[in-house]
């Protein structure tokens, strides 16, 4: 988020898009219901009605991946009334001739055509974030999980610098992170082209300071995300895998390929707080302590970093996976002592000193609560708002983008599309809550969501089970009959193993950002009779 | 500033209610239906004081300091009508705090005990209630609620669901959801910010019943494991296991609230079903050890001594390095561990296997 979380009731407005906020982020969409209370517009963009759809000022129903044609057909009207920030836009950002351009061709009409939504919303939900300000955008997996998910990011950050919601409290582009260290996993270099920091592994000079911390030579070469990784073992190029804390035999796309893959590697190690079913293909199983087991931090969705108390010991020989993760690389390395920390917190004193944003950033400071970074400097209070006066690249930079269709549009064959989300009462592969009783009484199994129009025509009734099929795979789901979801699309999550949705899914990637596309899958839905 | 004097003591303060001054100022006045997550509401008329010149005693919760007031919040007029309101809640309030398991906890059972009320001079009616354990997670004990409409506002104001209100009109008048459903029929989220603010043992966590009296057990703040909004809250532990979560105010990312997972998702923690031990796929285990080992409750896999485990991890990924070169190692660091766990484990992708393959489920 480039804001705080204290921020969003501030604002005037809030554009929602993608983030079906009150169950995925519920602290922060019980904060969006307060401020709407007290006054603030509230414009949804989702193809389902989601619950803050309906205390909305807007409902745009928009076609799964047309995303970027509601947000570039917003910036048309916005720059067609003369209603932005022209003294931002002169003075803080460059590009906006070629922006201007490129959205020219998105009248209402033509995007009314692309989205399925009415001119006239586009128009009335242009005017009000234009309008009320400040105004914040607020976006999660709605709009990455597409293989136009960068894009629609650099559409919707031209909207945000247009009306000047950059750098203010209650504005600002806030993508709401959906797991609990994401960020951090992130910030600490838990991705294949960068150091942590982000700190680019091809560029030589930050390499060489990384290879002198870390006194060896180091690769220059970017890595593997997990799909490609994926592929790379369906292919045998990628021999053996240590997986910590994931579930990739249930959240990943196109389910089928990835348990081949699996299946293939010569070697596998899983290290988790449960046998879950990718454990089931391991080599070695390392029992891993939870999170109230264990010293550390997590970084939230605003940058905030804030300790992670432990409360209890693990059950049995279970270890904290920062002693298991050492006692590993201690094997594998030549000089076994540098991997030797007594603490969580020595290891974060290591990291702060090679990663800028965390410099500032000790277990001792958090001690008096979290810290948002950038945190220069042990004196630094932490940020809470980014590009405050600056961007961080000088001038903000308009990226002209043009509207892509998903990979996989429906057709005669595969004639609905398929969405996937969550839900509020379960957790991504359920392994945590599908171990809480109550939960699972409140939400005991899936259900696809589907509307009387496409329902009706297939015989469907409330509650009887239906095949879902895609070109990959196929599952069998109980059907909810609703009018809360768009007609041509049905709604699932991947909470439930035992209807693994990700079967069906593509693993069609986002050609930079490498994010599957989740969001939009051409499916057939056809009655089982019992 | 105003200038006011209360129980005899100048006091200068900006503003606020008599509540907010006398608290800042470190003067105790008792209520009930006050809490300092929620608007004042005047309800429970504990908070009596005595204003010089007004009529009537007035509730500090409510009321606003003026320049020169003088208030007195202990004097004989003010314990008598608390100890008259105290009297007249204990007349239809259960006297079973052995087994409550707000005991200990509970702002009544502390008021009673403060203001020595054994017996109450009123009779009359009671309120007979069975006990609501139709829901998962929250117990509702309606004998036990004393009106405060501490619940209600929590829904409203911190959770904007509204899924309880105050039903009925008179003695009849009871917190519930429209026509007293369950609470899974009603648009409730089972967040539990009601039982966060209930003063008694009215609204309750269902699962931790039994489990430990506030003075046996020992809160610990941490953060939660779920979503990316990266809530506080406190870990209730008694005996080496976590029997609740509780809320923590003071934390400036969720102010105390929760929603399901957080509040009532912990009880994986002690699953029967949690690894305990490592475990080596059995032919794996032959070929380094030379026998056939302990089964496990998993097919296909036997119990491993740790050393064991360990050095066949490091023998697979040093054998798939030396065969097919650094890049026939991937690694998936995660995104339900820490900061420091994650850094360790893309140090030891990039220093020790020679490789970036390291990613997590960022995207997914």
């Amino acid at each position: 988020m480039t804001n705080s979380i204290e921020d969003l009731a501030k604002a005037k407005a809030f554009l929602i898009i993608g983030s079906n906020t009150t169950e995925q982020h519920p602290i922060i969409g019980a904060g969006v219901k307060r401020a709407v209370r007290r006054g603030a517009k509230l414009i949804v963009a989702d193809p389902r009605r989601i619950e803050l759809a309906r205390m909305s000022s807007l409902h745009l129903m928009q076609r799964p991946g047309s995303d970027i044609a509601l947000l570039n057909g917003l910036c048309h009207v916005i720059i067609r009334e003369g209603l932005y920030d022209k003294a931002f836009v002169a003075d803080r950002t460059e590009g906006f001739e070629e922006m201007k351009a490129v959205v020219d061709k998105y009248t209402p009409a033509y995007v009314a055509e692309i989205t399925g939504i009415p001119a006239e919303d586009i128009q009335a939900a242009a005017r009000c974030y234009a309008t009320s300000k400040p105004a914040a955008i607020l976006y999660s997996m709605g709009i990455t999980q597409h293989a136009c998910g960068h894009a629609t990011v650099m559409a919707i950050a031209n909207l945000a610098m247009l009306c000047g919601n950059l750098g203010v409290e209650g504005g600002g582009v806030n993508p709401l992170r959906g797991q609990n260290n994401v960020q951090g996993a992130c910030d600490m270099g838990g991705l294949p082209d960068v150091f942590p920091g982000y700190q680019k592994v091809a560029d030589p000079i930050l390499r060489a300071k990384m290879e002198t911390a870390w006194g060896t030579p180091l690769s220059d070469k970017p890595g593997l995300t997990v799909v490609e990784m994926m592929n790379a073992a369906h292919t045998g190029k990628l021999k053996a895998m240590y997986i910590m804390g994931e579930n990739p035999l249930v959240t990943d796309p196109d389910l089928n390929h990835v348990e081949e893959a699996l299946k293939r590697l010569d070697f596998l190690v899983i290290q988790d707080i449960f046998f879950t079913e990718t454990a089931a293909l391991a080599d070695v199983i390392l029992p891993a302590a939870a999170f109230a087991e264990k010293d550390g931090t997590f970084s939230n969705t605003e940058r905030r970093v804030q300790l992670v108390r432990k409360a209890v010991e693990p059950p049995g020989e279970a270890k904290p996976d920062w002693q298991i993760i050492s006692a590993i690389a201690g094997r594998l390395a030549g000089d076994k002592g540098s991997w030797e920390y007594d603490s969580s917190a020595a290891i974060m004193a290591e990291a702060a000193a090679i990663t800028p944003q965390y410099a500032g950033i000790s277990h001792k400071r958090l001690e008096n609560g979290g810290i948002q970074w950038p945190c220069p400097s042990a004196d630094h209070p932490g940020t809470k708002i980014l590009h405050l006066g600056k961007f961080s690249r000088g001038l903000g930079k308009f990226m002209a983008v043009e509207s892509i269709p998903p990979a996989e549009l429906p057709d005669a064959e595969y004639p609905l599309t398929l969405t996937t989300g969550r839900r509020l009462q379960h957790y991504h592969s359920g392994s945590m809550t599908h171990r809480v009783a109550g939960l699972n009484t409140l939400l005991p199994e899936e259900r696809m969501e589907i509307h009387p129009a496409d329902a009706e025509p297939l015989g469907l009734a409330d509650g009887d089970m239906a095949l879902i099929a895609s070109r990959r795979g196929q599952v069998t789901a109980r059907v909810q009959r609703t009018d809360r979801i768009k007609p041509g699309v049905v709604f699932m999550t991947f909470h439930f193993p035992e209807t693994a949705v990700n079967l069906l899914t593509i693993a069609m990637l986002d050609p930079v950002a490498k994010i599957p596309e989740y969001k939009a899958t051409a499916v057939r839905v056809t009655r089982v009779r019992s | 500033m105003t200038t006011l004097t209360i129980n005899g003591k100048t006091i200068e303060a900006p503003g606020g209610t008599i509540l907010e001054v006398s608290q800042a100022n470190g003067i105790r006045i008792p209520t009930l239906c006050n809490h300092p997550a929620l608007a004042p509401k005047g309800a429970c008329r504990l908070c009596l004081v005595e204003v010089k010149g007004s009529r009537v005693l007035q509730p500090a919760c409510t009321f606003p300091i003026s320049e020169g007031m003088e208030v007195q919040t202990e004097s004989p007029k003010v314990r008598a009508a608390r100890k008259f309101v105290l009297e007249l809640l204990l007349s239809d309030h259960p006297k079973d705090c052995m087994t409550c398991e707000m005991c200990g906890n509970c702002e009544l059972q502390d008021l009673i005990y403060e203001y020595g009320v054994k017996e109450t001079p009123f009779v009359g009616d009671h309120h007979e209630y069975p006990l609501d354990d139709r829901d998962p997670f929250i117990l509702r004990d309606m004998e036990k609620c004393i009106h405060c409409r501490r619940c209600i506002r929590a829904c409203d104001e911190i959770q904007a669901v509204n899924a309880i209100t105050m039903i009925n009109r008179g003695f009849r008048s009871k917190v519930a959801t429209s026509f007293d459903t369950r609470l899974q029929d009603s648009n409730c989220v089972f967040c539990g910010q009601c039982i966060s603010v209930c003063p008694t043992g009215a609204l309750t966590e269902k699962d931790s019943h039994g489990q430990g009296r506030v003075w046996q057990t020992t809160k610990v703040t941490t953060t939660c494991p779920y979503c990316g909004v990266g809530c506080n809250f406190d870990l209730n532990i008694r005996d080496g296991k976590v029997v609740k979560v509780t809320s923590n105010w003071n934390n400036p990312v969720n102010k105390g609230a929760l929603c399901v997972k957080g509040r009532f998702g912990w009880q994986f923690l002690h699953s029967p079903d949690r690894l305990t031990i490592p475990l080596m796929k059995s032919s794996l285990w032959k070929e380094h050890k030379g026998t056939e080992g302990a089964p496990s409750r998993y097919e296909g896999f036997v119990e491993a001594d740790w050393e064991t485990a360990l050095d066949a991890v490091a023998k697979g990924l040093l054998t798939a390095k030396s065969e097919d070169g650094p890049d026939a190692v991937g690694i998936l660091a995660s995104a339900k561990c820490t900061n420091e766990e994650n850094y360790l484990i893309q140090k030891l992708a990039r220093r020790e296997i020679g490789t970036n393959n390291i990613d997590h489920c960022a995207r997914l």
